[in-house]
């Protein structure tokens, strides 16, 4: 990976949200830096949303602090130098693309040139479309629009997008890209995996309101490379606690299930074994699965 | 760090094109603002002219569905339009954007005010020509002068009613307070005509005494203390504003 120098732009320091007795978001420590595509992943309910209204103000913090570009989240100068794209059912029907744009430039002491928000969105031929004629393609790169347009230090995008076409959702990648290198920093949700392994640094995966899980896509994706080897056997499960490469194993019917990041270590192992084996199967875990089962492993944790 | 505390963007072009965008969408959707004009211009048409009991009653009128005609886009454009967008979340947008909070209220007051003047002209144009309606020239201008502000307290009711409630139950709710309200008020028929109790009710609502303000100027009015109607139309407009601010600024909205 390449080296250079990261400056900080955000840092979040233990910070908490309680709803109703209850932990949405247990001390979460981030920093954020310049010019850095930061993905934050997990299923729903888990935090992600949560964490998202805290850095955008509008939620208050339980318990620690946050700090953005030397400002409180929800300092309106601390707006003036991000955008953000939430998820919107509907925009105002009656306005154009054009004029939805001019407006959101003119909250921004520095906006970027209309042309190359247009162009970055790509909204070039429809500028003059009013929003209740968009598709939810066209609705969403209107939204991505209205959150570049002030040429932010720092952009949220909330599954930026849904409802889009590979196509559409190429450009945007390339948009998100373009945006990067000029040092715009980028905090992503998303539930397409792909999309965070495209764009991103690095990955936080959040479940029940804690971080389980962080790295470059690259580390997350090691996890992602555990297999899945099931056999038969007769002998009790204490028996394969002793396996040391083994990161998670089950039974289910007659059958075991291990899952494991060295497959070839865990079979000479298991072979090694004075054990019955039969009918074994190897499978490789998908970026999905890998995904379901680091939460899963984090709900056990959780449980036990 | 760099400064960036001096920076500000031009605060007037925003409050230009905020209006600018408002009322581009409002010209743009006929199946509001046609409504919206046509009601207060029927029913004074009805009550005031062709079924008119005596011949102060298109003057007294004009005024009182005047009051009734400004009462609605004030309600209808801040009450059911700031539910609806934070219903489609829209809002949530505007709110995270840096739009000055008081750029989204110009913008919308302004618009109320220039739908107010509008309605305003054409009843005077509707009881001077059809019901030889003759005022001194100041006492037209005062009277449109005091209905055009006087639609600020229910500007202040509406963003209340927008910030608490529900967009799919908003445009009804806001309905049950309007007609009700006007009727009570004595907007639809000369307060005189409604029961006592009714009557000594009106005093707690704030069209009535915006329609004995403007009534004062022709000296149809009960005969009140003035400072009274413009003391309630002001507290009322301060006590709705500061409710209104409080549920904006409230965090943890879920």
């Amino acid at each position: 990976m390449q080296q250079k120098k990261q400056i900080k732009i955000a840092s979040i320091k233990q910070a908490s949200k309680v709803f109703d007795k209850k932990y949405a978001l247990k001390d979460i420590t981030l920093n954020i830096y310049q010019g850095e595509v930061l993905a934050i992943l997990g299923p729903n309910g888990a935090g992600k949303t949560t964490l998202i209204n805290l850095m955008l103000g509008r939620l208050s913090l339980s318990s620690g602090d946050i700090n953005i570009l030397g400002y409180q989240p929800g300092d309106i100068a601390l707006k003036r130098l991000s955008g953000a794209m939430l998820q919107v059912a509907k925009l105002p029907d009656m306005s154009t693309i054009k004029e939805h744009i001019e407006l959101f430039q003119s909250y921004y002491v520095t906006p970027m040139p209309y042309q190359q928000v247009i162009a970055l969105a790509g909204l070039t031929e429809i500028e003059n479309s009013l929003s209740k004629n968009l598709s939810g393609g066209q609705k969403q790169r209107l939204l991505f629009a209205l959150s570049i347009c002030g040429n932010p230090k720092l952009l949220f995008l909330d599954e930026p997008s849904v409802g889009m076409d590979i196509n559409a959702r190429k450009s945007l990648w390339q948009a998100i890209t373009a945006l990067k290198q000029q040092g715009t920093s980028v905090i992503l949700t998303t539930h397409y995996l792909e999309e965070a392994d495209q764009l991103s640094d690095r990955i936080i995966m959040i479940n029940q309101g804690c971080i389980i899980e962080q790295g470059s896509p690259s580390v997350i994706k090691s996890r992602v490379n555990s297999k899945l080897i099931r056999f038969f056997s007769t002998d009790k499960i204490s028996h394969f606690s002793a396996l040391s490469t083994v990161k998670h194993i089950e039974k289910s019917g007659k059958y075991y299930e291990i899952q494991s990041n060295y497959p070839e270590n865990t079979l000479k192992e298991l072979f090694a074994m004075n054990t019955d084996i039969a009918d074994i199967s190897i499978t490789g875990a998908d970026l999905e699965e890998a995904f379901i089962l680091i939460n899963e492993d984090a709900e056990l944790d959780k449980s036990a | 760090m760099q400064s960036t505390l001096s920076l500000q963007p031009n605060l007037w072009r925003i409050y230009f094109l905020e209006a600018k965008t408002e009322t581009m969408r409002l010209l743009r959707t006929p199946g509001f603002y046609i409504p919206t004009f046509l009601f207060p211009m029927m029913f004074y048409s009805f009550f005031g002219i062709m079924f008119s009991m005596s011949a102060a009653m298109p003057t007294y009128l004009m005024v009182t569905y005047g009051v009734f005609g400004i009462i609605g886009p004030a309600l209808f454009s801040f009450g059911v339009g700031i539910a609806v967008e934070r219903g489609q979340g829209w809002f949530d947008i505007k709110e995270v954007s840096p739009m000055p909070a008081s750029a989204y209220i110009f913008a919308r007051v302004a618009l109320t005010f220039i739908f107010s003047l509008v309605i305003v002209l054409s009843l005077f144009i509707i009881g001077s020509i059809f019901a030889d309606v003759v005022l001194w020239q100041s006492q037209w201008l005062l009277i449109a002068v005091i209905l055009v502000i006087g639609s600020i307290p229910f500007c202040a009711i509406g963003m209340t009613l927008g910030l608490y409630l529900k967009s799919n139950s908003a445009p009804a709710t806001v309905n049950l307070i309007y007609l009700p309200m006007g009727f009570l008020s004595g907007l639809w028929l000369p307060i005189t005509m409604l029961p006592d109790f009714l009557q000594s009710f009106a005093n707690v609502l704030p069209p009535y005494h915006l329609a004995q303000l403007a009534l004062k100027v022709i000296d149809m009015d009960i005969g009140a203390n003035i400072w009274l109607h413009i003391i309630v139309l002001v507290a009322d407009s301060l006590a709705f504003m500061l409710l209104a601010s409080k549920a904006y600024n409230k965090k943890d909205k879920q």
